[in-house]
């Protein structure tokens, strides 16, 4: 209870300092728009030239796309750790997180929360009812918490590999460039699993899980039996990986010695 | 002359301290490559040519693409939009060297020194893996080595155009990140331009994108022969002049309303 009321403290702050500077928010919506309209635009150009992508309709993989966008705008919005080595621990301000008493991940995520990136989340919505309705898929009354369940499963997923990644600074405060190259591995989830080689996609199911954000949930809505297995592991996946960032958190702070000032 | 020689030399000795930071890139690098590697061959789908490509020519385009990309890409637009945001411009703008020309020099430095340790490494690591094929003909190399050198130019032209038009704005980050993004579409970094629906075509006749990353890929890959080499070419030589005009109208204007912050 005690954590729901500091989030909601947190949030208050947020919106006080964002809406401030309004004319940055509105620059910045515009901006994430662009960059997946430029995805958009790249898939819309080849199914010009192609109908089928491996057997994928046009819309079923802008329907893939539009549910990959909305666990990644979750993530985006509540674990903004890239710059995590520098502005805590390079900076010392990990020492003033820890003098709290609470949980020092909560802390850092919700200090560097950027609700605004929820917004891409509203546009994959808007992909995935476009691709749906041309798509007749028929819902039930319960695909709505499947779908929730979904999307938290694929941000946890996310949160998992960042955050573990994030952990590496409490051992080595090296500044590594790990997480762009992450970021550029997750990008393989928007598209079907089965375009690539066999190491890839075991990489993206069992190591790298990227698959569970977009193309294996999104499959039980397109009404693909073969993947109905894949994606109702999906929420499982995303606890086992976000339970492995937590404790790698935990023994990185108890490593953590602070940079010393 | 010669301070400018050694402006290019000390970035790429900057650079070269940071090394370790490169190793990681040509891995981003090779895994984007791979990534869209996969995305065309199920595109193409046992097709023998699209658009006048074939599979092989589209796999060598997309990994010179993104090497090339290595060398003609530069930050110098944040780095101005930063100097006037900190002050700095001032004491630069008082040095003996033009200081649009400094941070050209600065951004060659840096492609030279990505050229020689990302994408001629990179290539190597993706030519293990990936069926590449590499033009024999030297005037294909030779026509390719001239266009890469205008691609840097012309992404050096537009890179010094949005960070002077932080003069004006002061906070233009939205407006840099929404500049890359229309550049790695529209440049044919991930759609050659000739995949593009015909309206479309027709209208990026009229933008200088194409030169920065679709015309050098196509010469090395020979999708290019003979007169589309040489028209190719001259668009881009065409674009490099035409775009100082608008760099030195703005220039001038901006220089007159510099306001330093707490310079």
């Amino acid at each position: 209870m005690f954590y729901v009321s500091v989030f909601f403290q947190y949030m208050a702050q947020y919106m006080k300092t964002k809406l401030q500077y309004r004319a940055d928010l509105l620059v910045e919506f515009v901006s994430d728009f662009m960059s997946q309209a430029a995805n958009l635009v790249f898939l819309l150009v080849v199914f010009g030239h192609t109908s089928l992508l491996h057997g994928w309709t046009r819309d079923e993989i802008l329907f893939i796309y539009g549910f990959f966008l909305v666990p990644y705008a979750v993530f985006g919005a509540f674990f903004n750790i890239w710059d995590f080595n520098e502005r805590y621990i390079v900076r010392g301000e990990m020492d003033r997180v820890l003098t709290r008493p609470v949980h020092s991940l909560f802390q850092v995520i919700l200090e560097r929360m950027e609700l605004e990136s929820l917004l891409g989340g509203v546009t994959g919505m808007i992909i995935m009812a476009y691709a749906g309705a041309r798509l007749h898929l028929s819902l039930h009354w319960y695909d709505i918490f499947l779908f929730i369940l979904f999307v938290l499963g694929g941000a946890l997923i996310y949160a998992g590999v960042f955050v573990s990644l994030a952990t590496i600074s409490f051992w080595s405060d090296a500044r590594t460039s790990i997480m762009p190259m992450m970021y550029n591995i997750s990008n393989y989830g928007r598209y079907p699993i089965d375009i690539y080689h066999r190491v890839v996609r075991y990489i993206l199911t069992w190591i790298l899980p990227f698959a569970f954000v977009g193309v294996y949930p999104a499959s039980y809505f397109l009404g693909k039996k073969e993947w109905y297995g894949y994606a109702f592991l999906t929420p499982i996946m995303g606890i086992i990986f976000f339970a492995i960032a937590v404790c790698l958190w935990n023994a990185g702070v108890k490593r953590y010695r602070g940079a010393g000032n | 002359m010669d301070k400018y020689l050694e402006m290019i030399r000390i970035r790429f000795l900057m650079m070269l301290a940071y090394r370790t930071n490169y190793y990681t890139g040509i891995l981003i690098y090779a895994i984007n490559i791979a990534a869209y590697y996969f995305l065309w061959l199920a595109i193409y789908g046992g097709k023998q040519t699209m658009q006048g490509m074939s599979m092989e020519q589209m796999t060598t385009y997309v990994a010179i693409s993104w090497m090339a990309r290595a060398f003609y890409f530069n930050n110098i637009d944040r780095e101005i939009a930063m100097e006037i945001r900190e002050g700095n411009v001032a004491t630069e703008l008082i040095r003996p060297y033009s200081y649009l020309g400094m941070k050209t020099m600065q951004g060659l430095g840096e492609g030279i020194f990505r050229l020689l340790f990302l994408s001629l490494p990179g290539l190597f690591l993706v030519a293990l893996f990936l069926p590449l094929r590499f033009p024999t003909d030297a005037h294909t190399w030779i026509f390719f080595i001239l266009s890469i050198a205008l691609s840097f130019v012309i992404n050096s032209e537009l890179n010094l155009l949005a960070g002077i038009v932080t003069f004006f704005t002061l906070n233009n980050e939205g407006l840099l990140r929404a500049k890359r993004f229309v550049i790695d579409l529209f440049s044919g970094l991930i759609l050659p331009i000739s995949f593009y629906p015909d309206w479309a075509q027709a209208v990026m006749k009229y933008f200088p994108f194409q030169g920065i990353s679709y015309i050098p890929s196509m010469i090395v890959t020979e999708s290019f022969q003979g007169q589309a080499i040489i028209d190719g070419l001259l668009f881009q030589f065409v674009w490099c002049a035409l775009l100082i005009i608008p760099i030195r109208l703005l220039w001038r204007a901006a220089k007159k309303r510099l306001v330093v912050q707490g310079g």
